[in-house]
Parts: C-alpha cells; sequence; structure tokens
C-alpha cells in the first residue's frame, strides 16, 4: 500500500507561501504608488500644459489634411506629377543646406578642440587643484545646460544676423556635452602608461599627449561624429532665430503656407541627415572595429 | 658587470645603429602615415573653406565679442523687476514642465510598440521591420522645432501643440533605442520560454520584456531630462513654456530679465537632473 506524502508538508509550506504573497503584495503596493504618483503628475501637467483632447479629437482631421495639402501644388496637382515645379529652388535649398552641413561641421570641429584642451583640467586623475576642476566643470556645465538656440538668439544681438551667430552657439553648446563626454572618457584610461611617462621626466603635456591620448583617440572621433550627427539636426532649426542655415527659409515657408516648398525642403533635410547619419555610422562602427582589433 | 652605466655606455656606443636596427618601430614612414595625413588635410581645407563661405571672420568676432561683453554687463545682476513678473515666469516655468513630463510620457506609451515592432528578433517579417525602422529614422531626422510649428498649424498655438512635437519627435528616437535594447536582449530566456509551451506572445513578454524594462525606464527618464531642456525652447516658435518669455525679452532687450530666465532654467535642469539620477540608480539597483 503507498501512500502519498507531500514534501516538504503543508505545515513547513505555510511560513514560505505567507513570505512570497507578502512579497507579492509589496511589490504590488509599490507599484500602486508608482502609477498613483505619475497619475497625479499627469493629471497637474494636462490642466498645466492646456491639453484639449477634445480639439485635437477634432482637428486631427487637420494634422493629415495638412499633409495632404503639403503634397499639393498651388495648380491642385500631386505634387510628384510634376517635380521640376514642386522642387523649384531646388540650387538655392541645396546651398542652404550645405550651409547648414558646413555650420554644424565648423562648429562641431571647433566645439571638440574646445572639449579636448578642457577635458584635461576637468578630470579628476590628471588635474590636482581642485579648484581648477571645479571652475571648468561648471563652465562645461553652464554651455551644456543652455540650449543652443537660446545662445543664438542672443548671439544674433551681438553678431548680427548670419551663420556666425549659429556656429558659435552651436560650438559653445558641443564643447559643454562633448567636454563632459571627454571628462568621463578621461577619467576611465589606464592611468599605468600616463605614470610611465611621468617617471621617466615626461612633463603634463607629454603624459596627456603620448600617456592618454593614444587610449581614447577612437573613443574621442566616435563621440564626435555622434555629436555631428545632432548637430547637423540642430543646425536645420538654427535658422529659425535668423543663424544661418535652411531653418529661415523653411520657417517662412511654414509662416506663409507655402505648402509644397514646405514638403520639399522637409524632403531635402531628411534624406541629408539621412545620409550623414548613414556614413557617420559606417565611420564609427570602423573605428568600433579597429578598437577591438588592438 | 652589467650595471645601469653598462646599458648606457652599450646604447651610446651603437649609436646609428640603433634606430636603423628598429626602424619600423621607431619611425612608421610617410607611406603608413599618407592616408591619415591626408584625411586630416581634408579636413582642415573642409574647415577653411566652411570659415569662407560662412562669412567669420576674425574681425567680426572681435567686433561682436565686444558687444557680447556688453551684454554680459547688461545682464548683471539678474532681476525680474516685479514680484507680478517673477510669478509669470513662475508660471511659465511650471508649464514647460507639465510639457516635458506630458512629452515624454506620451513618446513613451508610443514608443514601447513601436520599438517591438522594429526590433529584428521580434517581428521576423523583414519587410514590416524594415519600414518600421525606416518610418521611426523619418521621423527622427525632423527637429522637435520643425514638429512643434507643424503641430501649431493643427491645435493652434499653446503648450499643447509643444507637448505634442516632443512626443512626436521623441516617441521616434526612444522607439529606435528601444529597439536596440530588445535586439541586444540574451535569448536564451525566450528559448526557455517557448520550450516549455509558451506562445510568442509569452516569449515576449516573460523572455524579453523583464530584460528590456531596467533599460527602458532608464533611457525615459534620459528623455525626460533633455525634454525639460527642449521645452525650454519650444516657446520660441509659439508652442508655450518659458521659451515664449525668453525670446520675447531678448527681442526687446531686456537683458536683466533674459538673464534671470536662464538662470531658473539652469536651477530647473539641475534640480531635475539629480532627481532623476537617482530614480535612476533607485530602478536599475533594484533589478541588478
Amino acid at each position: 500500500m503507498t501512500r502519498l506524502v507531500r514534501v516538504p508538508s503543508d505545515e513547513q509550506l505555510a511560513p514560505l507561501l505567507c513570505a512570497y504573497r507578502e512579497a507579492a503584495a509589496a511589490k504590488r503596493r509599490q507599484l500602486l504608488l508608482g502609477g498613483g504618483l505619475v497619475g497625479i503628475a499627469l493629471a497637474l501637467s494636462a490642466v498645466g500644459a492646456e491639453v484639449q483632447p477634445a480639439t485635437l479629437w477634432n482637428k486631427i482631421g487637420n494634422f493629415t489634411s495638412y499633409f495632404d495639402r503639403l503634397l499639393t501644388l498651388d495648380s491642385g496637382a500631386r505634387v510628384w506629377t510634376d517635380p521640376h515645379e514642386w522642387f523649384w529652388g531646388l540650387a538655392r535649398w541645396s546651398r542652404l543646406l550645405g550651409e547648414t552641413a558646413l555650420i554644424a561641421y565648423v562648429a562641431t570641429t571647433t566645439g571638440a578642440a574646445v572639449a579636448i584642451i578642457a577635458a584635461a583640467p576637468a578630470s579628476r586623475n590628471l588635474m590636482r587643484h581642485a579648484w581648477v576642476r571645479f571652475v571648468v566643470r561648471r563652465s562645461l556645465e553652464f554651455c551644456r545646460t543652455v540650449p543652443d538656440i537660446v545662445f543664438a538668439l542672443i548671439f544674433v544681438a551681438a553678431f548680427g544676423l548670419g551663420a556666425l551667430a549659429g556656429v558659435l552657439a552651436m560650438t559653445l553648446h558641443t564643447a559643454g556635452t562633448l567636454g563632459k563626454l571627454f571628462t568621463e572618457v578621461a577619467e576611465n584610461i589606464d592611468m599605468r602608461p600616463v605614470e610611465g611617462i611621468a617617471s621617466t621626466g615626461g612633463s603634463w603635456l607629454a603624459q596627456v599627449r603620448f600617456g592618454a591620448m593614444p587610449q581614447v583617440l577612437s573613443n574621442l572621433a566616435s563621440y564626435i561624429l555622434l555629436r555631428f550627427e545632432i548637430n547637423v539636426r540642430g543646425a536645420t532649426v538654427i535658422g529659425i532665430v535668423g543663424a544661418g542655415g535652411i531653418g529661415e527659409d523653411l520657417i517662412v515657408a511654414i509662416r506663409k503656407f507655402f505648402y509644397s516648398d514646405v514638403s520639399a525642403i522637409l524632403l531635402m533635410i531628411v534624406a541629408t541627415v539621412m545620409l550623414i547619419d548613414m556614413l557617420s555610422a559606417r565611420v564609427r562602427h570602423r573605428l568600433l572595429a579597429t578598437e577591438t582589433q588592438r | 658587470m652589467r650595471g645601469q652605466a653598462g646599458l648606457r655606455e652599450t646604447l651610446l656606443l651603437c649609436g646609428a645603429a640603433l634606430p636603423a636596427r628598429h626602424q619600423e618601430m621607431l619611425g612608421r614612414g610617410w607611406r603608413r602615415r599618407l592616408p591619415a595625413l591626408a584625411l586630416v588635410a581634408a579636413a582642415v581645407a573642409l574647415y577653411a573653406f566652411g570659415l569662407v563661405v560662412l562669412d567669420i571672420s576674425p574681425a567680426r568676432i572681435a567686433g561682436g565679442a565686444g558687444r557680447l561683453f556688453d551684454i554680459a554687463r547688461l545682464m548683471l545682476p539678474p532681476d525680474p523687476q516685479s514680484w507680478a513678473r517673477a510669478q509669470l515666469y513662475l508660471g511659465a516655468l511650471g508649464q514647460t514642465l507639465a510639457i516635458a513630463f506630458l512629452g515624454t510620457l506620451g513618446a513613451a506609451v508610443l514608443g514601447c510598440p513601436f520599438g517591438f515592432l522594429a526590433a529584428r528578433n521580434v517581428v521576423a517579417n523583414r519587410l514590416l521591420h524594415l519600414l518600421a525602422r525606416r518610418s521611426l529614422d523619418t521621423v527622427r531626422s525632423i527637429d522637435t522645432l520643425i514638429w512643434a510649428l507643424i503641430w501649431i498649424n493643427v491645435v493652434g498655438l499653446g503648450p499643447f501643440a509643444g507637448a505634442l512635437a516632443i512626443m512626436t519627435s521623441d516617441f521616434a528616437a526612444l522607439g529606435k533605442l528601444t529597439s536596440e535594447a530588445i535586439e541586444a536582449a540574451d535569448p536564451k530566456p525566450v528559448d526557455g520560454v517557448l520550450s516549455v509551451g509558451g506562445s510568442r506572445l509569452h516569449a515576449v513578454r516573460f523572455g524579453i520584456l523583464p530584460q528590456v524594462l531596467p533599460v527602458f525606464a532608464s533611457q525615459i527618464l534620459y528623455f525626460f531630462e533633455s525634454n525639460t531642456r527642449s521645452a525650454t525652447i519650444i516657446g520660441i516658435v509659439g508652442a508655450g513654456g518659458i521659451g515664449l518669455q525668453l525670446s520675447e525679452q531678448i527681442r526687446v532687450l531686456e537683458w536683466q530679465q533674459v538673464s534671470f530666465l536662464i538662470l531658473m532654467v539652469l536651477i530647473t535642469v539641475a534640480v531635475i537632473d539629480s532627481l532623476s539620477q537617482r530614480l535612476r540608480t533607485a530602478i536599475i539597483g533594484r533589478r541588478g
């Protein structure tokens, strides 16, 4: 005669089950609390941002019809039936897009140079004086936090309308963001080569150049390329405040309801941004490959 | 006995023979450096070309820098000038935060399913996956400010258009990041769920989601931080928040008010950053 024996018995199991239920309940409570907090924040911000779901619902037709209008020429025909008419400003817009890319390029390289110079005195292992670190870090933080468009607004007042204000604004912002990343990279390096150079009597500059630089170069390059991609996007809108590039033409077209122009310019922006993204992604992957080979 | 002095003497005796013997280590030769040098030369040439095309000259920079210095002097000290103005600015700041929060939340709600759709290991259909990814890329390559301009045409001027703009441009970026996180997820839990007879949906829910969720949560927090920054500028085109006040005050050259507004933004961003840093370590720490 066999008898089913449950191991562990119910009495042994009881505290475990109890603990399990307790843990599950605690997790559920946490989830409810978090959900409640998010809900309250949602309600508050919905009031703050004047959200009108009804307006959105009523006017969502505007959104689709807006794209419909974007794809219609003045004559009423669809845009793709007459590409020549659609892209009537191709030469001008191409030039402006080239200018936009140049703004991004000049700003990224200058900003990166500033960031490299600033990263060494901002990192804990390469700069021993705490007050220098503090000053450099706070200034980088300032450049990073103020959006480039705000810098551009102020610089337009100082330097006049044109690309110079845009380049300077983006340079400052880029220096701030890249400076932080470079500082983190510099703080994670292997200190032994640096110490080796220090032990043979190398100067601080030689330590940075021959001890730290070779370790971080590919990392820096890929961060710079990433920033370049972001800056190309940023440069397309910096013209909205009058700081050069294609943004000025775009905002004029949007404000004056030149629908087919808007779609043509947007398409060209998207194509340029995607092309640059693709190229830079390819270079970045190759950089990563050389990094793993080492 | 060959001490330090011995080695030194040997090396000195070798003289020019030593560099010649280790040529491949000491001089890498022009031939091998040529591509890198050409690249640097091209980059410098493009830079110079850019300076010429964009009409950037030391004289213009120097002249503007003088004016910038004057402006900076006029900015000090930051001063809203009246309590009523300060209250107005505080309200605008609250609106900015609301825009950022709503935009991020909407982007997260929309971006999560799109991320799954664009991930190669969830959607086996190549065409669908490619389509999802390309459309995300297209939406992403249009800046938030341009989306704001478009949404203003739909729902009218105001913060609601700003929230929608942030939502639109960020859901694409979040979707892309999520899809990358999903593709990087460990496939073993999925195999495990499938091997005990779970459906594909189960595999996604119990095999992938627990791995992706912490990454997703910390990404959302990052986006909230960066969106508070974007939300401060979105008012420049009329989509609500503190940017409206900022561009207005710059236009009328009230520099003390401008610096007060910038100071407010700096403080807010710093507070949000430190809060979200804490939240992020809490989330990752709990899971890890």
